[in-house]
C-alpha cells in the first residue's frame, strides 16, 4: 500500500501548491519547473505586439544533448572507419597513430573530427539562422533580444563564450547562470545579446484543417482549437482519459453522446472500447471528416 | 451573430490563399535574397495584409491555431522585410581597415597594462629560476630538463620526429586555445585573463633562465624569435580584450553591467577577428622556419621583426590608411551638409 503513494502522488500535491505560491509571489514565477512560461514581448516597427515564448533550461539542455550526440556519433564513426580502413589500405597499424608522427594521420584521422566537434555549433547556427539539428528537434532557436535572427558576429560571440559556460565541466557555469537569469540565458548569450525561444509550429496542413473546421462548423474558435488538440493527442491518451475528455467536450458544446454507450455492465471492457471508437468517429466528423 | 459568422467565413476563404502564397515566398527567401523590386513589393504587401489579418484573428478567434499560424507568419515576414542589409565581405574589410585600429586606440591603456604585466612576469620568472635553479622543474618537464643538461635544446630534433606541417597544425591549435582562453576567462572579472598572461610570462622567463644556466639561451632565442613576436603580441592583445571584459563588469559606468559586458565583447570580437588569422602565419613559421637549422639568425630576425611589424601596422591602421582618410572626408562632407541644413 505504501508503495502506491509514489512520486506521482507527491507531485499532485506539490505542483498545485507551488503554482499557487508562484501566482501569489510573481518574483519566483520564472522558475522553469513550475510550468510557468516566460515570454519576450515585442512591439514591431509597424506597431504590432508579438510575443515569443522563452525557452528554459530544460529545452536548452535537451537541444544540447541531442547536438552532442550527433557530434559524438560522427566522431566515433569517423575514427572507426579510419581504424578499419587504415589496416585495409595497408597504411600501417593504428598503433602508429598514437605517435602522431605522420601527417597523413593528422590530416585524415585527427583533424576532420576535431574540426567538426569545435565548429559544429558556430557554423550550423550561422547556416541555419540560429538553429542546429538539436535545436530544431527541441523546437527552439536563437534570436536577438529584439526578436530577430542574430548576425554572424553575435553567433560567433555566443559560441566563443562557451569556453566560459562549459567550465568546470558539464556546462555547470552556463546552467547556473541560465537558471538565475530572467531569460534563462548563459554567459555567451548575455555577451552576444541573444536568447533561445520556442519555435511556433503551426504547419500549413494544420492551418488547412483548422480552416476547414472553421468554415464547416459553428463551434466557437476556442472550442475548435480544443477539438483539434484533442484529436491530435487521441492516439497518445489512455482509453479512459479519451472517453472522459471526449464526453466532457461533447457536453461543453451541447452535443449528445454517441448512441451505443448504453450497454450492460457485464460487457464493460467491450463497451468502453466501442464507446471510445464511437467518440472518435463523432469528434472526427465534427472536425470535418478526417 | 449569423452575419458575423458569414463575414468570418468570407474573410477566411478570401485570405487563406494569400497566406499560403506568402508562406512559400518566405520559404524561398531563406535560400536566396530578394531579387527584383516587384518581389520586394509583394513581400511588403504580404506583410501588411498579414498584419491586418492577425489583428482581426486575435479579435475574433483568440487562442485558435489560425491565429497562432498568422502570428508566426507575421514574425517571419517582418524579419525578412525589416532585416538590415548584410554584406559580410564589406563588414570583414571594414573590420580590418577601420574597426580593429579604432578598438586598438580605444583600449591602448589595457594593451599597455597587459604587455607590462607579461614582461614583468617574464622578468620575475627569469629571476626566480636564476636565483633558485631547482624551480626550473615548475616550468619544464623532466624530459626537457635532462635533455638540456646534456647540452641539447628540446627543440633541436623537432623535425626528425614530426614533419613541419604537423608541427604547424599542432602549434596553431595550441596558440588558438591559449588566445581564446586569455580573452574568454576575462568574463570572471578579468581574473582568468590575468592568470593566463602571468603564467605564460613566468614560464617564458623561467625557461629562458633555465636554458641560460647551460649556455643555451642564445639558441633558444634563435628558435623563438621568428614566430614569437606575433605569437606573444596576439596573446597580449587577447589578454587586453579579456581585461576589458573585467573592466566592463567591475566599472560599467552609466550603463548596466550586461550592456557594458556586451559592448566589451563586441569590441573584442572585432579585434580577435583581425588578430587571430595572424596566428596561422606564426604557426607556419614555427613549423617551417624555427626548427630548421638552415635559417641563419639574421634571416630569423628579419622574418620575426618583419612579421611583427606588419601585425602592428595593420592593427595600428597604418597599412590601409588611404581608405580610412576617404571615410573621414566623407564624414566631413556629411557634417557640412548637416550643419548647412541646421542653419537653413
Amino acid at each position: 500500500m505504501l508503495q502506491r503513494v509514489g512520486i506521482e502522488q507527491l507531485f499532485r500535491v506539490l505542483v498545485p501548491l507551488a503554482r499557487h505560491h508562484a501566482v501569489r509571489n510573481p518574483g519566483i514565477g520564472h522558475l522553469p519547473f513550475l510550468g510557468m512560461t516566460d515570454a519576450l514581448h515585442l512591439t514591431t516597427a509597424d506597431g504590432m505586439d508579438i510575443s515569443l515564448e522563452v525557452a528554459g533550461v530544460g529545452s536548452r539542455s535537451y537541444a544540447f544533448v541531442i547536438d552532442w550526440h550527433i557530434r559524438m556519433l560522427f566522431v566515433l564513426a569517423w575514427l572507426a572507419t579510419a581504424l578499419l580502413g587504415y589496416d585495409a589500405l595497408g597504411l600501417g597499424s593504428y598503433r602508429e597513430w598514437l605517435d602522431f608522427d605522420s601527417s597523413q594521420v593528422v590530416y585524415l584521422v585527427i583533424l576532420p573530427p576535431a574540426l567538426v566537434y569545435f565548429l559544429y555549433h558556430p557554423v550550423l547556427e550561422i547556416l541555419m539562422q540560429g538553429r542546429t539539428p538539436g535545436k530544431r528537434l527541441a523546437g527552439v532557436r536563437v534570436v536577438t533580444t529584439d526578436g530577430r535572427t542574430p548576425g554572424v558576429g553575435a553567433l560567433l560571440a555566443r559560441n566563443l563564450l562557451r569556453l566560459v559556460d562549459s567550465l568546470p565541466s558539464f556546462y555547470l557555469v552556463g546552467l547556473v547562470v541560465a537558471m538565475m537569469t530572467s531569460r534563462h540565458v548563459r554567459i555567451g548569450d548575455l555577451a552576444a545579446g541573444t536568447m533561445l525561444v520556442h519555435e511556433s509550429k503551426v504547419s500549413s496542413e494544420s492551418l488547412q484543417t483548422a480552416t476547414r473546421l472553421a468554415l464547416s462548423q459553428s463551434l466557437a474558435p476556442a472550442d475548435q482549437e480544443l477539438l483539434l488538440d484533442l484529436l491530435e493527442r487521441w492516439g497518445s491518451l489512455h482509453r479512459q482519459a479519451r472517453i472522459d475528455l471526449g464526453s466532457r467536450f461533447l457536453a461543453k458544446i451541447g452535443e449528445a453522446m454517441p448512441e451505443d454507450h448504453m450497454l450492460g455492465s457485464e460487457q464493460q471492457s467491450q463497451s468502453s472500447a466501442a464507446l471510445d471508437q464511437a467518440l472518435f468517429e463523432r469528434l472526427s466528423s465534427l472536425a470535418g471528416g478526417r | 451573430m449569423d452575419r458575423s459568422r458569414h463575414a468570418i467565413e468570407g474573410w477566411l476563404e478570401a485570405r487563406i490563399e494569400h497566406w499560403q502564397a506568402l508562406d512559400q515566398d518566405l520559404q524561398r527567401q531563406l535560400d536566396m535574397p530578394v531579387e527584383s523590386a516587384a518581389d520586394l513589393m509583394t513581400l511588403v504587401q504580404g506583410l501588411r495584409g498579414v498584419a491586418r489579418d492577425l489583428s482581426l484573428a486575435r479579435e475574433v478567434m483568440p487562442g485558435n491555431r489560425i491565429t497562432a499560424y498568422l502570428e508566426q507568419l507575421y514574425v517571419r515576414a517582418h524579419e525578412i522585410v525589416y532585416r538590415p542589409a548584410r554584406n559580410p565581405w564589406q563588414d570583414l574589410k571594414r573590420a580590418f581597415v577601420q574597426d580593429a585600429p579604432r578598438v586598438v586606440r580605444e583600449i591602448r591603456g589595457s594593451i599597455l597594462a597587459t604587455v607590462t604585466l607579461f614582461l614583468s612576469c617574464m622578468l620575475t620568472g627569469w629571476l626566480l629560476v636564476a636565483e633558485h635553479p631547482e624551480l626550473a622543474a615548475l616550468f619544464a618537464s623532466a624530459e626537457m630538463i635532462s635533455q638540456t643538461q646534456q647540452g641539447e635544446l628540446w627543440t633541436d630534433g623537432l623535425l626528425n620526429i614530426l614533419p613541419s606541417s604537423v608541427v604547424a597544425v599542432a602549434i596553431i591549435a595550441n596558440n588558438l586555445t591559449v588566445t581564446l582562453f586569455a580573452f574568454a576567462l576575462g568574463a570572471f572579472f578579468g581574473l582568468g585573463t590575468l592568470y593566463i598572461i602571468s603564467l605564460n610570462g613566468l614560464m617564458l622567463g623561467g625557461v629562458f633562465a633555465f636554458a641560460g644556466q647551460y649556455g643555451l639561451d642564445g639558441r633558444l632565442f634563435e628558435f623563438v624569435v621568428a614566430h614569437g613576436v606575433v605569437e606573444l603580441s596576439v596573446v597580449c592583445l587577447a589578454g587586453a580584450a579579456g581585461v576589458g571584459l573585467g573592466e566592463a563588469l567591475m566599472r560599467p559606468g552609466p550603463r548596466t553591467r550586461v550592456e557594458a559586458f556586451r559592448e566589451a565583447v563586441s569590441r573584442a570580437g572585432t579585434l580577435l577577428l583581425v588578430a587571430v588569422p595572424f596566428l596561422a602565419g606564426a604557426g607556419l613559421i614555427e613549423g617551417y622556419v624555427s626548427p630548421d637549422p638552415a635559417y641563419s639568425m639574421g634571416q630569423r630576425l628579419v622574418i620575426g621583426v618583419g612579421y611583427g611589424l606588419l601585425f602592428w601596422l595593420v592593427l595600428g591602421g597604418l597599412v590601409f590608411r588611404s581608405r580610412s582618410s576617404h571615410g573621414e572626408k566623407e564624414k566631413a562632407r556629411l557634417d557640412a551638409v548637416a550643419a548647412a541644413s541646421d542653419s537653413g
